[in-house]
């Protein structure tokens, strides 16, 4: 066999799809071992702490040097000939500035875990750049452990989808920055279902009894039945609103409609055929289709769905603001964002980028998992972000529900 | 300790000089059990019983000696510890009625073929426990053989499946424990001395008989044993629920695992481990003392 042979972009494609982020989150983090570590090191909070970390972020220096970026795995574009990030290299030459991009990130829970001993204290967590989910960027941000983004720093931060540049966490982004973004919908298998899925209760048709899987991701397995209630997920939805959601939830499962509650593996039982139906993300019909000629569908609710973010910040403790700033401007050129989004598949952040698609995949331009038009977005919310005892009361009734 | 001390007094082989070096010995395999259990231990202890810091972050909790937790906690997930111990019951006496009569034939039938079947025992260990788990899911899933066969002769209906059950939990949980089983089964089998089973038979009891009354009795500590090491890690296994269970077949390490990662509440789960450790060791030791062989363990 020659040596140099380069690998197919068809098994390419079907790696990356085995891979895929969401994939890495539900074998490591799913089974709770990174957490595991996690928790080793949270498991002992030191009394009543008030967690404010020290050193406000207009006082940190900006010293320069190498930025460090904390981001999840494939979720970079990535040349396996080179073992090079190629955005990453031009960016490098063309601004002079080092950046470190590390796959640190398998979960938001370990990560955090293993990071806010120091952001407490004040400490340097070794990274500039973190990118991590909507509720987890909530909490740094009520915590100040990130730092306020000079807009002057990042002239491209008007790129950013309208959808995603007012949410509840973060109005007006000024503490983060959307890196990727999916939605949560109905996902089935044509064969199957011909007629498709637009409604909750279309899901839960007496026929897919049992075969069919939810989330187990809090925010979009309820934030989808919230909307089909009538709630408005982004806005101050009550308890007593969300308990009848659980409510629902809680019937189907009890009434074995519902097989499994799953992070991404719901994508083995597809294929499999064990599941017919689901509630899942986006991104991974995409990757579904390309390895199975179309076999499945994927639509947003008619009574909406949910949109996902992973969002890049400054923890507080970075001295390097600056260029942290630049390597976030650089990714929100619409071409360098384009070179992005043809290898990871999510939805791209970044207004303008399709045209620049145009030029490097036409048909990922059309792909409405990457750029959705004006209607899909509409049709999708972002959950709003939870006060603390609100995330306990919630997470536990949704635990509760799902078996746990 | 004092068991130790005695031997050696009574060798006469340390003498004052020497009298350090079983502690010296010791030493390694102590300080291994303090930094990794002791320790830990003691720290889920102090964990169990905090309380949520009034107003305060997620995950922030602080000393206050709640003892409640443990009610609480045991409330909640009364439906998932009872399941757990049925579960781990099924899979470990479901292992033992297949174990045993392997163990059987390894120990006196196999011949030359000894060590092969040995090997082929732990061999299924040369792969991940995960792998293995998700393969039961194929195996008993729409794609496997095993669904369309029994559906062919009509003994599940057209749409029962096998995969998300109770049934596919048992049956991974017993399989992935089997070569615990076995091995100690094989080992007390293995020991027993050919001529017992002679003077059994010459005082003309049959086969029944003489395995009732000889080879059972002497096999009784790798019975024991082989039951604990698989129904002690049974019962707090949550993989096999998580991979090939459903909402409504999960088991108490599920809970503890979900306390612990999505809700983040430390105390909770600190106290459920706590009572799992517990009704483990109550469990255990009642068995052992009613099997009546804790000299032989």
């Amino acid at each position: 066999m020659p040596k140099d042979e380069p690998i197919a972009p068809k098994t390419l494609d079907l790696i990356r799809a085995q891979m895929s982020r969401r994939g890495v989150i539900a074998g490591v983090g799913g089974l709770g071992v990174a957490g595991l570590l996690a928790a080793c090191s949270t498991s002992s909070p030191k009394g009543a702490t008030s967690g404010s970390p020290s050193g406000s972020p207009s006082a940190i220096a900006d010293t320069g040097g190498t930025v460090r970026w904390a981001n999840w795995t494939l979720y970079l574009d990535y040349d396996s000939k080179t073992k090079k990030y190629p955005t990453l290299e031009a960016f490098q030459k063309q601004s002079g500035i080092k950046v470190k991009y590390m796959e640190d990130v398998d979960d938001n829970n370990s990560f955090y875990g293993k990071v806010q001993g120091q952001l407490k204290l004040g400490q340097d967590i070794g990274y500039d750049i973190v990118t991590l989910t909507d509720w987890m960027a909530t909490r740094w941000i009520r915590l100040g452990y990130t730092q306020t983004i000079d807009a002057t720093g990042i002239p491209n931060k008007v790129n950013i989808l309208d959808a995603l540049n007012n949410v509840s966490f973060d109005p007006g982004r000024h503490q983060s920055l959307t890196w990727q973004s999916g939605f949560a919908g109905f996902g089935w298998n044509k064969q199957k279902i011909p007629g498709g899925i637009k409604t909750l209760d279309q899901l839960f048709a007496p026929a897919n009894k049992g075969k069919i899987e939810v989330l187990s991701e809090m925010r979009d397995t309820m934030g989808i039945i919230l909307q089909y209630q009538g709630v408005d997920i982004s806005s101050n939805f009550t308890e007593a609103q969300f308990m009848n959601g659980i409510d629902f939830l809680t019937k189907k499962i009890s009434d074995g409609f519902i097989r499994k509650v799953v992070g991404n593996s719901y994508k083995e039982d597809l294929v499999s055929g064990d599941a017919v139906a689901v509630i899942g993300w986006s991104g991974d019909f995409f990757q579904l289709n390309a390895q199975s000629n179309g076999k499945f569908d994927f639509a947003l609710p008619e009574s909406g769905g949910t949109l996902w973010s992973d969002n890049m910040m400054i923890p507080s403790t970075s001295h390097n603001r600056k260029n942290a700033e630049a390597v976030m401007n650089y990714y929100y050129e619409p071409a360098v964002a384009a070179q992005v989004a043809a290898y990871v598949n999510y939805i791209c952040p970044v207004k303008g980028a399709q045209a620049e698609m145009e030029k490097i995949n036409p048909a990922l331009a059309k792909s409405p998992y990457i750029f959705p038009d004006a209607t899909a977005l509409s049709k999708a919310k972002v959950f709003r972000a939870l006060t603390p005892a609100e995330e306990t009361t919630f997470t536990t009734a949704f635990q509760k529900a799902t078996g746990n | 300790m004092a068991y130790l001390q005695s031997v050696v007094t009574r060798a006469g082989y340390f003498t004052s000089k020497k009298g350090r070096l079983p502690y010296l010995l010791l030493f390694p395999g102590m300080l291994w059990l303090f930094t990794f259990f002791v320790l830990p231990i003691i720290n889920l202890a102090g964990t169990s019983t905090q309380t949520p810091v009034a107003g305060g972050e997620t995950g922030q909790y602080v000393q206050t000696f709640r003892f409640a937790n443990y009610i609480d906690a045991f409330n909640q997930a009364r439906p998932q510890f009872a399941r757990s111990f049925l579960y781990a019951t099924l899979a470990t006496l479901l292992a033992l009625a297949i174990s045993y009569p392997l163990a059987y034939a390894i120990a006196f039938r196999s011949g030359r073929f000894k060590n092969i079947l040995l090997v082929l025992v732990v061999a299924p260990f040369f792969t991940s426990f995960l792998l293995r788990t998700v393969a039961w899911k194929q195996i008993l899933g729409e794609q496997g053989f095993v669904v369309p066969a029994l559906r062919s002769m009509h003994i599940i209906g057209q749409n029962t499946s096998l995969t998300a059950s109770a049934l596919a939990v048992v049956t991974g949980m017993t399989y992935n424990f089997l070569p615990f089983m076995t091995l100690p089964l094989y080992a007390s089998l293995e020991r027993i001395d050919p001529r017992t089973l002679e003077a059994s038979n010459d005082l003309y009891a049959n086969g029944i008989t003489t395995f009732r009354k000889v080879t059972f009795p002497l096999s009784m500590p790798g019975v024991v044993a082989g039951t604990l090491l698989t129904f002690i890690p049974a019962a707090g296994d949550y993989v096999n629920a998580a991979i090939l269970g459903n909402p409504n077949t999960t088991m108490i390490g599920n809970v503890i695992d979900s306390r612990f990662f999505n809700i983040v509440d430390y105390p909770t789960a600190a106290a459920l481990s706590f009572m799992l450790m517990a009704a483990i060791l109550i469990l255990v030791t009642i068995y052992i003392r009613r099997s009546g062989t804790d000299e032989l363990v």
